[in-house]
């Protein structure tokens, strides 16, 4: 049944969101912590063990994929229902320290890679070119 | 003539949501068609349909002087439930479904490695800009600081450490350049900082931090690497507004 996936789906969101809740609440912020990414850890962990003893059905999956298929049309809402005007007259200061933070982190991407990526190398004692990483 | 008018936005706005579904299908469908007619698919239908959407929310917050863009002008208020927090966050772990546990293992430490670096940067960059601009006080610096990290970061140090309602609706601004800029320019880039893989996703995801621009900066340059991103991203908010009023701001007072 296609609301088998949906209801894993809830199931795993809702436990993640609690869980960041807790987790904000014991470091003492009201602030949910990582809540989404619990869930998605959640649901791949349960999926995986669901998937590999054969028990989970084509619909189910169907339940899942869908929303995971409208996930580009939803962030296309979310873009539609920014504070847009804000941004735009938040004046210098406000459009300079988004520009310098968003280039900086942006130039920080590839050298963060590149400091994993060695120490990945050390421990495999293999030597991995860019183009072997999947 | 106006009656029938009169009844088909009633008819709009009692299915909001609905409405939202047929509007953003509509939204997206043009796009795909301007990126294959005019940019010959270049430039990517996601990319152009989430620069619509942001163009649109600067028209509904210019028509109606609101705060949700486009979802403020009543017959339109679905596509603030189908962008909202709730169905976003529904569908970004949809997108961690059939990724493999492997890839987040093997990323594990430059993953927080990358979450330290981007939120650290961000306050550092936030406070620099705003100390070039004459503030000096640690509050102030701090607040800015975490703008510069996500628009809730910002106002959240900023009415931890009580800051001037100017200061923190500048650090929602700072926050919401960042997300927009996240989300346009990522596709661009792309191609330059190695972002083609899941590694570099999750990179991508801590470094940058703000959910909204990396859900949207990823869809438009690989639906793929969406769940990478998201997963990093995250922990970022919880992460800044946790040491935001705490370390950096003593870090920051002790500096000035």
């Amino acid at each position: 049944m296609v609301i088998y996936g949906t209801a894993l789906l809830s199931g795993c969101l809702i436990a993640g969101v609690v869980a960041g809740q807790l987790l904000g609440y014991l470091v003492g912020v009201d602030k949910n912590i990582g809540g989404v990414g619990i869930a998605m850890l959640l649901l791949i962990l349960i999926s995986d063990r669901l998937q590999r003893s054969g028990r989970i059905q084509p619909p189910t999956r169907q339940g899942i994929l869908f929303w995971s298929s409208m996930y580009i049309p939803i962030v296309v809402a979310m873009a539609a229902s920014q504070d847009v005007l804000a941004a735009v007259k938040g004046g210098p200061i406000a459009l300079i320290a988004g520009v310098t933070v968003v280039l900086i982190s942006f130039a920080l991407v590839p050298i963060i890679s590149r400091i994993g990526k060695a120490d990945l190398e050390m421990t495999k004692s293999k030597t991995l070119s860019a183009k072997d990483e999947p | 003539m106006t009656e029938l008018l009169e009844a088909v936005l009633a008819v709009l706005a009692k299915y909001s949501l609905v409405t939202a579904f047929a509007v953003v299908g509509a939204t997206v469908w043009f796009s795909y068609l301007i990126s294959d007619r005019l940019t010959r698919g270049r430039l990517h239908g996601s990319a152009i349909a989430i620069l619509m959407g942001l163009l649109l929310a600067y028209v509904g917050g210019v028509v109606t002087g609101g705060k949700k863009g486009i979802a403020d002008i009543e017959v339109l208020s679905g596509i603030g439930i189908m962008g909202g927090s709730m169905l976003r966050d529904f569908a970004i772990v949809a997108t961690a479904f059939g990724v493999r546990m492997d890839e987040f293992r093997k990323t594990g430490i430059s993953g927080i490695v990358s979450l330290l670096a981007g939120v650290v940067v961000s306050f550092i960059v936030g406070a620099c800009v705003a100390f070039a601009f004459g503030y000096r006080d640690a509050v102030s610096l701090t607040t800015i600081g975490g703008g510069a990290a996500t628009y809730i970061v910002g106002p959240v140090t900023g009415s931890a450490l009580g800051a001037s309602s100017e200061v923190i609706a500048l650090s929602v601004a700072a926050g919401l350049i960042k997300s927009m800029l996240v989300m346009i320019m990522t596709p661009f880039v792309a191609p330059y900082i190695g972002l083609d893989n899941p590694r570099s996703a999750l990179i991508f995801g801590g470094l940058m931090g703000t959910t909204s621009g990396v859900a949207g900066g990823l869809a438009a340059t690989d639906p793929e690497l969406v769940p990478y991103g998201a997963m990093t991203a995250t922990f970022y908010t919880g992460l800044g507004c946790l040491l935001g009023p705490s370390v950096f701001f003593l870090a920051i007072r002790a500096v000035v």
